[in-house]
């Protein structure tokens, strides 16, 4: 079969089509969103009928591959690391009802926050819920995972998760695919009631999980993909997890190093392997990308072991992604820097796209809202997140998806008037109704500004879940109509919008204003689109 | 053989088109690569790259280790001078001359020219003006890649290849125009490193 040349992503993608997947659910979110978009795009889901679509959020998408597992169908679940956070309470009790078909979690950690509000270790996820958890080092290790998560999954009838960073997420490289299993029959679970979580069953499920995890840490043992190099310089060895070990192979094989290296992408943690290179080195370095999980477990606290050195020694930062300077000071060896970067070189944060509806939707609440006073606008993750920035200074938090409604309800109700949120619309479809419905029912004096741009923005223009539905999910929440107001975010209308956005600042109770216009890069795409059909 | 690439620019500026089509000529020469790329938030207008790792052995790192680029391809001037730490001591530096003016401090464009200029190994290509003279003002990355062609150990008619295959769906106008940019540029850096 031909190699192809795939990302991180696009790896995870094609393997659980390979592996017989019948179906993917996801809800975008860097760097996780490639995943679902390979799919979406290939001819092979559609030739294979495999069910493709975003979901509303990361905690449906979760639940909707659990019920794919239960008619015993092979499925896969995507996001980003914060997305876990959403999808916790479906993912917790997965671990316990257990699955059918085949279930694999793939969540993108984002070290570094390259696009985040953290850099969560999903690790301590996967050790939560006392699942297996594979963390591939490269793109084929990706891919051939994918069939092992699997495998693992089914013989223990328990989700995997597959956990991803954004390096590995985003960087591409060649890929040699396998046949193409096919995907399985539907067959229902043999015990009716595994999956009805009635404290009497849960018990006797949760003492099945824990009854296995003794094979699963023999599994992580056995596993192929955890390995010990020798080496004879016994002076300091390595334990790598992940990329990382990418990192130090780069440093060791550049300055012909020659120790012992202790790979890790299965957990739980192999006790065996990693007891072995402890015992057998004066010290160990300890390279995780993300949080240091299992440096603290091996120091023990109190700190009990002192040869063992990581991010919690300052031998490696204690936060932000690794890379191999990092590594290579780590071991002692100087890194030769090339010239330094020139002090007339300005950061460039990121920023509207010229002609962005956003831009005037922020011209015209600021302007709106300028009587008021500063400090009173909630708003939440999406471009719109950028009205934080020079020139506009426009919002005053960005906490989770959806704390924008709440956090201004909490403030209207503790009698800060007016008080506004900013979301977006596929923001608001994934976490703000709810919170909606708290203020509708409360009868707490809100604003809510939605940015409309009929798409989901910052993760690069996927579906939004209820384009054209916003003003009758508002209403069917209980919002007065005549306190929904549209407006339509152009330099021409600025007046008449700055007015509209007033009048319900004044009002007291919940009213919805909608900022619609579409996003200028989808525009712009579609109408390319338009000019190659003519 | 082994080459390390930076590819810089602004989001929006489509670095990676040069970024696969150097893929695309690599794999054609049998050479092993790892492509790092930016997506997300920084996509939106701010500074972007991907470091670019080809070799005949294997690649360990997805990125590229300080002081070990060998070359820094930039779209955009100021953007190229972000990068140097990863630059080696006999690395190269190529640079289109537009600036991106979408933050309200962006430095004296001479400034930034002058500290290009100070480096040992450089080329300022206009990649614009020469996109627009051979009549495609959008090709200018592809400019960009023919000036570095020089640099890369691949052999231009791969390149060449490259670029057809990444433009075929865009129809033949669209690829000849690509080819006479790929040409044109690296037609000026051959001239530049013969001085
Ligand atoms: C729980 C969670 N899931 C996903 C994301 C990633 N994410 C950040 S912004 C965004 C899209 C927002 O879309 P929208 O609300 O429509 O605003 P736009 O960007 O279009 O302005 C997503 C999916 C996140 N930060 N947190």
């Amino acid at each position: 079969m031909k190699n192809l040349m795939l990302l991180g992503d696009e790896a995870v993608a094609k393997a659980g089509m390979d592996a017989g997947i019948s179906g993917i659910y996801a809800y975008p979110g860097t760097p996780s969103t490639e995943i679902m978009e390979y799919v979406q795009t290939s001819g092979q889901a559609s030739d294979g009928g495999i069910f493709c679509q975003w979901s509303a959020n990361e905690k449906t998408a979760m639940e909707a591959a659990l019920g794919m597992s239960f008619t015993g169908k092979r499925a896969m679940v995507c996001m980003k690391h914060v997305g876990l956070n959403v999808a916790a309470d479906p993912f917790m009790n997965s671990a316990v009802t257990g699955i059918n078909g085949g279930l694999i979690l793939v969540v993108a950690d984002d070290p570094s926050m390259h696009s985040s509000q953290n850099e969560q270790d999903s690790r301590y996820y996967g050790k939560f819920a006392m699942i297996p958890v594979i963390e591939p080092s490269n793109q084929q290790e990706a891919y051939d995972m994918v069939f092992h998560g699997f495998e693992l999954s089914e013989k223990y009838r328990l989700p995997v998760m597959l956990r991803l960073t954004t390096r590995l997420s985003h960087s591409r490289s060649s890929v040699k695919p396998e046949n193409a299993l096919s995907q399985k029959e539907l067959s229902l679970p043999e015990d009716p009631r595994q999956f009805v979580l009635l404290p009497a069953i849960a018990r006797k499920r949760y003492k099945y999980l824990l009854s296995v995890q003794d094979a699963l840490e023999k599994e992580s043992e056995d596993s192929p993909y955890n390995t010990i190099t020798e080496g004879t310089d016994k002076s300091v060895g390595f334990i790598a997890c992940g990329l990382a070990y990418n990192y130090l192979m780069e440093v060791m094989v550049r300055e012909g190093l020659d120790h012992p290296v202790l790979k890790v992408t299965q957990y739980p943690l192999p006790g065996i392997l990693i007891g072995k290179i402890t015992g057998d080195c004066d010290s160990v370095i300890v390279l995780e990308e993300g949080y240091p999980f299992l440096e603290e477990m091996l120091r023990g606290f109190p700190v009990t072991d002192k040869r063992i050195r990581g991010r919690l020694d300052g031998t490696l930062p204690r936060d932000g992604e690794l890379n191999p300077d990092h590594v290579a000071k780590a071991i002692g060896i100087t890194v030769k820097e090339g010239p330094a970067v020139p002090a007339v070189i300005k950061n460039r944060p990121p920023s509207f796209c010229a002609g962005c509806g956003h831009i005037d939707m922020f011209n015209a609440l600021l302007e709106a809202i300028d009587d008021f006073g500063p400090g009173r606008v909630f708003s939440d993750i999406g471009c719109y997140t950028l009205g934080a920035l020079e020139p506009f200074n426009a919002i005053n938090s960005c906490v989770d998806m959806g704390a924008s409604v709440t956090m201004a309800k909490g403030a209207a109700d503790a009698g800060l008037h007016p008080s506004v949120c900013v979301i977006g619309d596929s923001t608001f479809t994934h976490s703000g109704m709810t919170g909606l419905l708290d203020a509708v029912n409360d009868k707490s004096s809100i604003t809510v500004l939605i940015g409309d741009n009929s798409t989901t923005g910052m993760t690069g223009g996927q579906k939004s879940s209820a384009t054209g539905r916003i003003e009758s999910i508002c209403a069917g929440i209980g919002v007065l109509p005549e306190r929904i107001r549209v407006i339509e975010p152009l330099r021409k209308n600025h007046s008449r919008n700055v007015e509209i956005i007033k009048e319900e600042l004044e009002y007291k109770g919940v009213s919805v204003v909608i900022a619609r216009r579409e996003c200028i890069q989808v525009a712009t795409k579609s109408r390319k689109q338009e000019k190659k059909h003519k | 053989m082994q080459k390390d690439v930076i590819i810089a620019g602004v989001g929006g500026q489509g670095i990676l088109s040069i970024a696969a089509s150097i893929g695309l000529a690599a794999v054609a020469e049998n050479l092993r690569l790892k492509q790092s790329e930016v997506h997300g938030m920084s996509q939106r207008g701010g500074a972007v790259q991907s470091n670019l790792r080809i070799s005949d052995r294997e690649i360990s790192s997805d990125l590229i280790p300080l002081g070990s680029a060998d070359l820094i391809i930039s779209v955009e001037p100021m953007e190229s001078l972000r990068y140097l730490p990863w630059l080696s001591e006999n690395g190269w530096l190529i640079t289109n001359t537009t600036p991106v003016k979408n933050i309200t401090n962006y430095p004296d464009l001479e400034e930034i020219m002058a500290e290009i200029r100070s480096l040992n190994n450089h080329i300022i290509i206009e990649a614009d003006r020469i996109a627009r003279e051979i009549g495609s003002p959008r090709s200018s990355n592809m400019v960009m890649l023919g000036a570095a062609a020089p640099f890369l150990d691949i052999g231009f008619e791969n390149l060449e290849e490259a670029v057809r295959e990444l433009f075929r769906k865009k129809g033949n106008d669209i690829i000849e125009f690509n080819l006479k940019a790929l040409k044109a540029g690296k037609d000026i850096a051959s001239e530049e490193i013969s001085k």
